[in-house]
């Protein structure tokens, strides 16, 4: 009970607090202890990262050894991982106690394949935006209604033929953008901001508990 | 008679030039120099009074010595035009006559270089060290004959007085809610809490997952363990889990984040053991998909069109891997849940989704699963504060429409 109920929330409650008051305290003692807390994060994010690489590897191992559906995508996995950690150690011949050589094999991978598969996973958004547009602006109620003759004045009003027909369709564009939009997400923000200090108070007091588990 | 003519007004255009060359202004009495406040130090704010004849061609030049006899080091040298008290509400305040007042901020000066002749190195002022600050001015490379000096130390403050009214906002926010909880501890069954349809989704979902045996894809946004609304997202994860554990089918998280993924893990693992399954438990299914944005939306959008889940939950920050991943959730006819605080892809969420939890109610999401009296007195709390945010804002606007600017520059971020 007492390493996995007591003393998370002890260490929640005291970071928490430390955390609250470095915001307040511009001292240069203060930033230095947030620096050191930033680098315990690093070190941890360091450490996770093996676990987590350890848990894709075996999760593709698997997938592999029950020939699930799709097992074929995870000998890339494995193919990717080992060919790029293998020119990461090699680094150009000067091995993994130097620091990176820049323009290498690693930076080959990256800008040959990782870039451009990423790229056209970004590029792919553009069709998604135009199929989910499409779903939503069938205008079946009044808000969906709303929501269509809004997103044309928009969407037209930021071309040039807007401007060439009136100046008031950018204009009142502009204003739909600028006003009922922005206090729209400025009551979110709000929203956001009231609910992000009700939940590190929770946390900070014990009070949620769902993270280690539940109550 | 041209030229004569022509002579004469060269020497009465030399004369006005050399006349002006000479005008500069004298230098007011009220020089001061003060440690920067609500810094970690390293930093003094000097300040003097605006006189008559300033133009832009004359410049305002700070030295620094660290003794009053010198040496005297250059730290900045400013167009008598710019940098007032108005650019400095933090310190000045909001003050009519501020722009009578110039006011700078130095925190660093130059010296010769040791290596290279001809460069300065930049010093950074030092925390406890006594100063002297030099002003003079110069306009068109002449420098005014006289200087004033003022003396003061640089130090480190211990609290932020230009987060005061932040903090009080905190405090307050934070009481309303503590409050609550613990009445709500002592009163429970008396708290009312309107109507989530997303929430109230969750088991519609996993009934259906159940019916169909096909599993549950709970994806996490793409943001750290250290974000608020990761955090909230594995409190929602956590009540999913027990519910899965209860209804015995299957739940599948992904993850960006290493560390996310060990304290999900965690989580469904404990979630698990509560509902006296620890057998149902199986880590692979919590594990990490990928560490960069588009291959984490290629790689879930390709389980799900392998696995075809019956509910996708969608919770945490997104970015453009919003659409991505819940228009493949949608075409694969899965029942979706999104939750998220990240307002720019709401719009995507809503249009592809079942159910959108909007910003805070990702945030009341836990307490309105669970149902537990404290967490739901938490909500009361937030909901509290958000009232008397709204009532200052309407009093503020109506302030601010009649001129006053009072609570505006009271509740304002410097």
């Amino acid at each position: 009970m007492f390493w996995k109920r007591t003393l998370p929330v002890a260490i929640a409650f005291i970071f928490g607090i430390i955390g609250v008051a470095l915001y307040y305290i511009p001292h240069q003692v203060a930033q230095d202890g947030l620096n050191t807390f930033n680098g315990w994060l690093r070190i941890i994010q360091g450490f996770a990262l093996f676990i987590g690489f350890a848990s894709l590897l075996r999760l593709h191992w698997t997938k592999m050894k029950r020939k699930s559906e799709g097992w074929g995508y995870s000998i890339f996995v494995f193919i990717g991982f080992i060919v790029t950690i293998g020119f990461s150690l090699y680094n150009e011949g000067h091995y993994f106690l130097e620091s990176r050589v820049s323009d290498g094999k690693v930076d080959w991978i990256y800008l040959n394949i990782v870039y451009p598969a990423t790229s056209t996973m970004f590029a792919m958004l553009a069709f998604f935006v135009a199929s989910a547009a499409f779903r939503t602006f069938r205008a079946r109620s009044v808000e969906a209604a709303i929501l269509l003759i809004a997103a044309v004045i928009v969407m037209f009003g930021k071309t040039p033929f807007a401007a060439m027909i009136s100046d008031s369709i950018p204009e009142f564009a502009q204003w739909l953008l600028a006003v009922p939009n922005l206090a729209v997400k400025r009551a979110l923000y709000f929203g956001i901001c009231l609910g992000s200090i009700s939940t590190s108070l929770r946390i900070i007091f014990g009070i949620e508990r769902s993270y280690l588990g539940g109550e | 008679m041209k030229l004569i003519g022509f002579l004469r007004l060269l020497i009465l255009s030399m004369a006005l030039g050399l006349g002006t060359a000479y005008a500069v202004p004298d230098l007011p009495d009220d020089f001061t120099a003060m440690d920067t406040p609500d810094d970690a130090g390293y930093s003094a704010t000097l300040s003097w009074s605006v006189v008559p004849g300033e133009t832009a061609d004359m410049e305002y030049v700070i030295e620094v010595a660290e003794n009053q006899d010198g040496p005297w080091y250059q730290a900045a040298a400013i167009p008598a035009t710019l940098s007032h008290r108005t650019n400095f509400p933090g310190i000045y305040g909001f003050a009519d006559d501020n722009i009578n007042y110039h006011a700078l901020n130095i925190d660093t000066y130059a010296v010769p270089s040791q290596e290279e002749i001809g460069q300065v190195d930049k010093v950074r002022l030092k925390n406890g060290q006594d100063y002297f600050f030099k002003l003079s001015s110069r306009m068109d490379g002449t420098s005014s004959d006289t200087f004033r000096v003022v003396k003061t130390q640089v130090y480190g403050n211990y609290f932020s007085m230009r987060k005061l009214n932040n903090f009080i906002i905190m405090l307050f926010v934070a009481f309303f809610v503590l409050f609550f909880i613990f009445k709500a501890k002592r009163n429970p069954g008396k708290l009312f809490l309107r109507k989530i349809s997303g929430l109230d989704a969750v088991d519609e979902a996993l009934g259906r997952a159940t019916e169909m045996g096909k599993p549950v894809f709970f994806i996490h946004g793409i943001a750290t363990m250290a974000e608020i609304p990761t955090i909230a997202s594995i409190n929602i994860l956590s009540r999913v889990a027990q519910k899965v554990a209860e209804f015995d089918t299957t739940l599948k998280v992904t993850n960006y984040d290493p560390i996310v993924m060990a304290v999900s893990q965690e989580t469904v693992k404990e979630a698990y053991v509560k509902e006296g399954r620890p057998d149902a438990f199986v880590q692979e299914n919590v594990s990490l998909t990928a560490a960069d944005q588009f291959s984490y939306a290629a790689a879930v959008d390709g389980m799900m069109v392998r696995e075809k889940p019956a509910a996708n939950f969608f919770m945490g920050t997104f970015f453009a891997e919003s659409l991505l991943l819940s228009e493949t959730g949608a075409s694969t006819g899965a029942i979706q849940i999104a939750g998220t605080d990240s307002y720019t892809q709401l719009p995507f969420f809503v249009t592809t989704c079942d159910y959108t939890l909007m910003g805070e109610e990702l945030y009341a999401a836990s307490a309105y699963l669970s149902r537990e009296p404290k967490l739901l007195g938490s909500i009361k709390g937030q909901d509290m504060g958000k009232a008397a945010l709204i009532v200052l804002i309407i009093v503020g606007s109506i302030l601010s429409s009649f001129g006053v600017e009072f609570l505006t520059h009271l509740l304002k971020s410097m």
